[in-house]
């Protein structure tokens, strides 16, 4: 008996070990990317773009990777939303056999776990055979054909869970397919939809693998689609492997701001997935 | 559903402009659902189209396990590359696998709602985190930690290793597999429970003998995901495992991933268009490695799921 109390305390024992582990890992990354670029933050660092001998440690700032990457992804986000919505309510079971729909979920799996490093290569033959270079539509087809698994697969769940009771009640006072999937399913899938658009937003500006040879990098805020561009994550990646302590204050403060724009964009999404969900029926 | 009944009757011009409107729209949704499976395949295809030239140049055999990877001089062995990867994998896997398993255990079995609740919630934003900022976690962090331990153990390493690349890796991926273990862990039904502790057994006890066991192929399919994940990963690992070309002999040593080659040299070598080939079959590889993985996880979980509903 005193053996099976000792085993249970020490399996008990060994799990809070690793789960204050986890925590311990994980909070520290947010500590040290905080205290590493708090001390670099600041205005100029966020408003400016370099000004030349950026990369030996010259002034200027991080402007064109900030505003670079909220251009690359709301492109992405807006385009893969467009496809993502309608795939996802035509998963529905009324507008296909349950295979068909099964077997594109399982493409979108697939699709959702393929290395974003593969997007990129892929990306970039498609380029050259447009004849594109690396540039700020480049980088939004790629971070497109990124985020269009994410998205499809999140809505794809919160159309599912919708309760076929609703729609059989559309459906008995005559509504048809599109109808139903208008006034009702979309308006009850609003927030997993909504935490989808979110969730993708977040994977897209985090993403460095699959825009390192489509977006390019440069020192201006682009002006035209053609135009290479910079983004956060690529700022880290070029700029954390300098020896010069400035270049690299750089690299802390983009990693800052990437990783608060990711945390803020996570919680909205949890949370408003949370606010939203009382006007649903369940 | 299907109007059937309502065919026999004259339509209105309301019916029938509703009825167009449901066709289009059906159609419409059927299209959007060929066009996400043409475009795997079109994924798929255009890799294999460009890996062509240097499949049919080098006999496959050669090509993945020939350790000679010299592109100037036409010799592809993309092997160092593969045992980089599975090495490097496999240690994060190692290291990651029983952390998981017990802090998933702990949160599904042991924990109150609302403990669990909130922490599911912390491990899932954090599960967002890009994977760049590991990496750079890692440079400041791991490197100069796995080149202490070097010291220690008498081998001489930078710190950029194989092992500091496996504990970025197990890192990023403890999040992934708690967040899908917890969910097959609750999956597992109450009475199940309820029957091994009316037994007598402990809460480890109805864990050890029932829960795992019932859990186990979920469990499986959600490190097999974890493996998948991690397999693929690129920029967390290329900034801190040293791409070095060559078989690692120990964890201290560096290791180059298939990842990290494609990263560190695809879109410099156009000119060389079997380099480009080989870069593209390092591509083809890790997209078929992955797909088969995460195909074979998801559809145990989907089955798992059905058999639950």
């Amino acid at each position: 008996m005193k053996s099976r109390k000792r085993e249970e305390v020490f399996f008990k024992a060994l799990m809070m070990a690793s789960l204050t582990l986890v925590f311990l890992a994980l909070t520290g990354i947010v500590a040290v990317i905080a205290a590493k670029g708090l001390s670099s933050l600041n205005l100029a660092m966020i408003l400016e773009t370099p000004k030349g001998g950026y990369y030996l440690g010259k002034e200027g700032g991080i402007a064109n990777a900030i505003i670079g990457s909220l251009y690359l992804v709301a492109g992405a986000t807006v385009l893969s939303l467009l496809i993502s919505l309608p795939v996802a309510l035509a998963l529905q079971k009324e507008y296909l056999g349950k295979r068909f729909a099964d077997i594109t979920r399982l493409v979108l799996d697939i699709l959702w776990g393929t290395p974003s490093i593969v997007y990129g290569a892929f990306g970039f033959v498609v380029m050259v055979l447009l004849g594109l270079r690396a540039s700020l539509l480049g980088g939004i087809i790629v971070l497109t054909l990124l985020m269009i698994p994410i998205m499809a697969r999140a809505m794809d769940e919160a159309v599912r869970l919708v309760p076929f009771e609703l729609k059989e009640m559309a459906y008995a006072i005559g509504a048809n397919r599109i109808e139903t999937t208008l006034a009702v399913v979309l308006k009850q899938a609003l927030p997993g939809i909504f935490t989808g658009v979110i969730l993708a937003f977040g994977r897209g500006i985090g993403d460095a693998a699959s825009i390192l040879f489509t977006a390019g990098y440069t020192d201006e805020i682009p002006t035209s689609l053609l135009d290479p561009v910079a983004s956060l994550p690529l700022a880290v990646f070029f700029q954390s492997g300098t020896p010069v302590p400035e270049v690299q204050a750089r690299a802390f403060t983009a990693a800052l701001i990437l990783l608060f724009i990711v945390l803020v964009v996570n919680i909205i999404a949890r949370l408003l997935g949370w606010r939203f969900s009382r006007n649903i029926v369940r | 559903m299907k109007e059937t009944q309502m065919k026999d009757r004259l339509p209105s011009r309301q019916l029938r402009k509703r009825r167009l409107q449901e066709w289009l729209g059906v159609v419409a949704g059927r299209g959007v659902l060929i066009v996400v499976n043409v475009l795997a395949l079109g994924i798929f295809c255009g890799l294999l189209w460009k890996a062509g030239p240097i499949l049919q140049a080098i006999p496959l055999c050669d090509l993945l396990f020939s350790s000679d990877w010299h592109p100037l001089k036409n010799s592809f062995g993309l092997f160092p590359f593969i045992v980089g990867t599975l090495a490097v994998t496999g240690l994060a896997m190692l290291m990651a696998i029983p952390v998981c398993l017990l802090a998933s255990v702990y949160l599904a079995e042991y924990a109150g709602r609302r403990f669990r609740e909130l922490a599911r919630l912390v491990i899932d934003i954090l599960a967002g985190i890009p994977s760049v900022i590991y990496g750079l976690c890692g440079i400041l962090v791991i490197v100069p930690f796995v080149a202490w331990l070097g010291d220690r153990a008498g081998a001489a390493t930078t710190g950029y290793s194989l092992l500091a690349g496996g504990l970025v890796l197990a890192v990023m991926v403890i999040p992934f597999i708690i967040s899908i273990s917890v969910e097959v862990l609750r999956m597992v039904p109450d009475p199940v429970r309820e029957s091994a502790l009316a037994l007598g057994a402990t809460r480890w006890e109805t864990v050890k003998y029932v829960v795992l066991r019932k859990a186990k192929r979920g469990l499986l399919a959600a490190v097999v995901l974890g493996f998948a994940r991690a397999f693929g990963e690129t920029m967390a690992v290329l900034m801190v495992v040293g791409n070095v070309a060559e078989v690692p002999a120990s964890v201290f040593d560096p290791a180059y991933p298939l990842p990290a080659l494609i990263a560190n040299n695809y879109g410099e070598v156009m000119s060389i268009p079997l380099y480009d080939a080989a870069l593209m079959t390092a591509a083809l590889i890790l997209m078929l490695v992955v797909a088969f993985f995460s195909l074979t996880a998801h559809y145990t979980l989907m089955r798992i799921g059905a058999a639950n509903e």
